[in-house]
């Protein structure tokens, strides 16, 4: 079975990859050690007060040590913990997770909703006024800084207008919890206005963090497209007359997409990045948040494990991509 | 020459270049473009928040400083911390990708390998990473972007020297007793020179919005300094009354990036016409 | 000409591009009759492709430019957008079209099967004629006609002699060989029950060994069912194998159209005899014919022949009218190589 063997050929690489990040951010982030153990004990703390609370959270060990320490309880799953929720950190994040994931997947959803589409007929109609309007577009787009866009956006539409909720995911406490994933529990749960409360919090944020991957996605769908409009199986669909629409978006679109999708693994990339500071803006409860409340807490420990946790969601979807690749292209499997 | 000519035929790539260049004269002459130079540090309480008028421009900000004056200097730093990134991740990614995709094997691998880890988290979060613990400062958000951006170029050079070497002029050179340096130094690096350039364009946009994000965040250099990213987070609680001090900066990002990108597309066009397939 | 199927009358037509116009056909003229094989003959780069686009619609929009002339179809104008509807009417369901690439003319992404039972879901004879009314991607494909499509399609695969049909509808193009994939072409070309097929070169890219298996396949087919098939060839030899009638051409002009025996017998325009003389013992292609192809963008006036030709004169610099050399053997060439007569005077369509 050759998508096994890709699939496992991947997996193989994950291991490897997620220990080196860790091995980066570790040494990285020692480099110039601040002191987590002053901090928690306090401006008015003795030295030895400080010394104590030091062996104690391992801090007196050489580097190395402290890195296999890390090591062995992070293949525990246990990150450490929060030097100021005082809650292990791997609960904090676990518990954030879905909400940073909900919003970068509507924003993914709204993106090749808008993106796709708009490549296709941005490279059918080539060189036309809508060509050069989504051409000038879509570099603005990727020009933006996503903090701003979200700024200016609430400004506008929540401040001024009233028309979305100023931040936040919900009002009040949402749906009952069983994946996290509000959207989905309100509907599992049959809890409407829940759903369409998550779903109205949710528009600006997940606009902002749209437009940037719609305008990555527009290119890439129009260079696609344009690259296979010629081929030659294009010419004997039409050749055979079968209906342009079709040829369009079913046979072009397709093969377009194939290059497209090895993308949507830097796209979600992108939008996970922009996450943390889109969700900082609206006071989204997700990972974003709480790494910028780490950061400014300097919760080097906390950081750490976002950076980890990031880099397993990242790779985990990187994977992902591959393994569709495999499907929309069966060229691949030979 | 020809190739100036090219790009100045494209009106894109011409606005690109318009803009960078706008913002390296900025850059240079701040002190003298700017109304209030002295507001980049002196600040007048009495005057805060004033909307644009004939004497402020984009108005003023919470300390009642000229926001434009500070916009101009603010270019400042923004163009320090994107060419000396930039340039310290070229000086890192470009001599690891050609040894990599010179000498391939085990080396190669790893080396590549070692470029993949840190591509596995999105470039901020690592940046954010590095730069919370090292503390807020110019020098560190410098050090911060080096350290995340230098794999794009060692990708990129990978494989185009991956491809040249398999090239006859490769062979042919080594035939006639070339060292492996002077190869890569004299016959592989100028070929991959304008994929490199391409790719710096592109990369420069994408480092001065990082650079703006950590400035967002805090992570940058500390007030009063002038840094757009920084501002526009000062502007927060003023909005929406006081628009023009978020507003402002977030052009002035925009313009920058704006400009870098689409000179970028410019010179793939003309550069690298292989890559013309609008892939970034 | 009351049998006629298919004419084409002074096409005149090229590309702009960065050079200029290159002005690839200069009053082309073509007929088919129904159930006949012809074979277009050219070297290559003297516009068979672009003729046989033009007559499928598929020519680059972008620098197209048509100077004048007609095709029709059986009363249809395969020119006029007007007419846009028939035309998509016709195209795949009465006039087919075999590619010269089988390698690169199935899509990549979707299996064999997929690939032929979309093609007669719009195509099929069974299909009632009309546009549908649903839109097209929601078009659905009734139950009881895709089952008798699926019975034809098996049929038909075994007709063209392809091994285990079944497990081949299930394959991706690039899972077959290039013969397979060519005898594909040809049971596409032959499922919608066609009065044409336009072939264009439908054997060169295959192997040497197969392309006459493919070719007779094609010839048999045809024949058992009355289907007209042009097919474009630079090869005289397998034209002579299979075609009833040949038409000659010359960058971008018809030189000469006669009965295969006619044809090779007295062979009158100067080019044609060039080509036969230059036919290597045991067929095969062309060879050294002295000289090129002109310029299209900037083709000599009148014959285009006239740069090659021994017996160029000034009279060559106006294209000659068409005669006859002998029976339905028409011939462009104002120093025949026969005796020849004014043809019964053809209405010349001229931009
Ligand atoms: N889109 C086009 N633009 C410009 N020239 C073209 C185009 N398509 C074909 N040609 C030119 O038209 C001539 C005839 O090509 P073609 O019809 O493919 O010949 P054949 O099929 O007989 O080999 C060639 O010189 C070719 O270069
Ligand atoms: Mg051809």
């Amino acid at each position: 079975m050759r998508r096994l063997e890709i699939i496992l050929s991947r997996l193989v690489w994950f291991i490897p990859t997620l220990f080196g990040l860790v091995f980066v951010v570790f040494f990285i982030s020692n480099v110039i050690p601040t002191d987590p153990a002053r901090i928690i004990a306090g401006e008015n703390a003795t030295e030895v007060q400080v010394q104590a609370l030091r062996a104690e959270m391992g801090l007196d060990q050489p580097l190395h040590v402290q890195f296999g320490r890390y090591v062995a309880d992070l293949a525990t799953g246990d990150l450490g913990k929060s030097l100021y929720t005082q809650r292990a950190i791997s609960e904090d994040l676990l518990h954030r997770l879905p909400a940073t994931l909900e919003l970068t997947m509507a924003a993914m959803v709204l993106a090749i909703g808008l993106g796709v589409p708009l490549g296709v007929i941005s490279a059918v109609k080539r060189n036309s006024m809508i060509d050069q309007t989504l051409r000038v577009l879509s570099v603005s787009g990727l020009a933006v800084a996503s903090f701003w866009l979200a700024m200016e956006l609430q400004m506008y539409f929540s401040t001024k207008l009233g028309w979305t909720p100023l931040n936040g995911r919900i009002a009040g406490w949402g749906p009952e919890e069983i994946t996290g994933f509000y959207l989905l529990d309100s509907l599992l749960t049959g809890d409407w206005a829940s759903f369409w409360d998550t779903l109205h919090h949710m528009l600006l944020p997940a606009i902002t963090l749209a437009l940037p991957a719609a305008a990555t996605l527009v290119r890439f769908t129009r260079a696609g497209v344009l690259e296979v409009i010629n081929s030659n199986f294009v010419l004997y669909e039409r050749a055979m007359g079968f209906p342009t629409t079709l040829i369009t978006w079913k046979y072009v679109l397709r093969n377009a997409l194939i290059s497209t999708v090895t993308q949507i693994g830097l796209i979600f990339g992108s939008l996970f990045a922009g996450a943390v500071v889109v969700e900082a803006v609206f006071d989204w409860p997700g990972l974003g948040t709480y790494a910028v409340q780490s950061i400014l807490q300097s919760d080097t420990k906390a950081i750490l494990g976002f950076s980890i946790i990031v880099g397993v969601v990242f790779i985990g979807v990187n994977l992902l991509v591959d393994i569709i690749h495999t499907f929309i292209d069966p060229r691949t499997l030979k | 020459m020809t190739a100036l000519k090219r790009l100045l035929a494209d009106r894109a790539a011409t606005i690109g270049a318009a803009l960078i260049l706008g913002l390296i004269l900025v850059a240079i002459f701040a002190p003298v473009l700017a109304p209030y130079p002295e507001d980049v540090t002196a600040f007048h309480l009495t005057e805060r928040l004033q909307p644009p008028s004939a004497d402020h421009l984009f108005g003023t900000d919470r300390m009642g400083s000229d926001v434009f004056s500070r916009i101009l200097f603010g270019a400042r730093i923004t163009i320090t911390i994107a060419v000396i990134a930039v340039g310290v991740s070229v000086g890192i990614g470009v001599p690891i990708g050609l040894i990599a995709g010179y000498y391939g094997g085990f080396p190669g691998g790893f080396l590549m390998r070692t470029s993949d880890i840190f591509l596995a988290v999105p470039q901020i979060v690592l940046a954010i990473a590095i730069a919370q613990t090292l503390g807020p400062s110019v020098e560190n958000v410098i050090l911060a972007l080096s350290l995340t951006y230098w794999p794009f170029w060692a990708r990129l050079v990978y494989a185009e020297t991956k491809s040249l070497k398999a090239q006859t002029f490769v062979e042919a050179a080594l035939a006639l007793g070339a060292s492996d340096w002077r190869v890569m130094v004299l016959h592989i690096l100028p070929n991959t020179a304008s994929a490199i350039i391409v790719r710096t364009s592109i990369g420069m946009g994408a480092t001065i919005l990082t650079a703006a994000a950590l400035g967002f965040l805090g992570l940058g250099a500390p007030p009063p300094t002038p840094e757009w990213g920084r501002t526009i987070s000062e502007a927060r609680e003023f909005l929406p009354e006081a628009w023009w001090y978020a507003a402002a900066p977030g052009l002035a990002i925009f313009l920058v990036v704006m400009g870098f990108n689409l000179l970028g597309d410019g010179l793939r066009d003309i550069l690298d016409p292989k890559l013309r397939k609008g892939s970034r | 000409m009351t049998d006629a199927l298919l004419t084409v009358e002074g096409l005149s037509l090229g590309f702009r591009g960065d050079g200029g116009f290159a002005h690839i056909l200069d009053g082309a003229n073509m007929t088919m009759k129904r159930g006949e094989i012809m074979g277009l003959v050219g070297e290559s780069g003297c516009g068979k492709t672009t003729l046989a686009s033009a007559i499928l619609g598929v020519l680059p929009r972008h620098a197209l430019e048509i100077r004048g002339g007609r095709i029709r179809f059986d009363g249809i104008d395969m020119l006029d957008a007007a007419q846009g509807a028939q035309q998509q009417a016709v195209r795949g369901r009465r006039v087919t079209f075999i590619p010269q690439d089988p390698f690169t003319s199935l899509n990549p992404v979707f299996t064999i099967g997929q690939q032929i039972e979309e093609l007669m879901k719009w195509k099929s004879p069974r299909r009632p004629v009309g546009p549908s009314r649903a839109p097209t991607l929601l078009t659905p494909y009734p139950r009881a006609r895709r089952k008798a499509d699926r019975e034809k399609i098996m049929e038909m695969l075994n007709l063209v002699q392809l091994p285990r049909p079944e497990q081949l509808l299930k394959k991706y193009p690039h899972e077959v060989s290039g013969g397979q994939r060519q005898r594909l072409m040809i049971a596409m070309a032959l499922l919608p029950e066609p009065d044409l097929i336009i072939a264009d070169e439908p054997t060169t890219a295959l192997d040497v060994t197969i392309q006459a298996q493919i070719l007779g396949l094609l010839r048999n087919l045809a024949n058992d069912r009355g289907v007209a098939v042009m097919l474009t060839t630079h090869d005289l030899g397998s034209a002579y194998e299979i075609c009833d009638r040949i038409t000659v051409m010359y960058a971008g002009q018809d030189v000469e159209a006669a009965p295969v025996a006619e044809f090779f017998n007295r062979p009158t325009h100067p080019y044609t005899a060039k080509l036969l003389a230059s036919l290597p013992e045991g067929g095969g292609g062309m060879t050294g014919i002295p000289g090129e192809l002109p310029s299209f963008y900037a083709p000599p006036p009148g014959c285009r022949f006239q740069t090659r030709c021994d017996r160029a004169t000034e009279a060559c610099r106006t294209r000659p009218a068409p005669d006859l050399a002998g029976p339905a053997h028409v011939v462009r060439c104002a120093h025949p190589l026969f005796q020849t007569t004014p043809a019964t005077p053809l209405k010349e369509v001229q931009a």
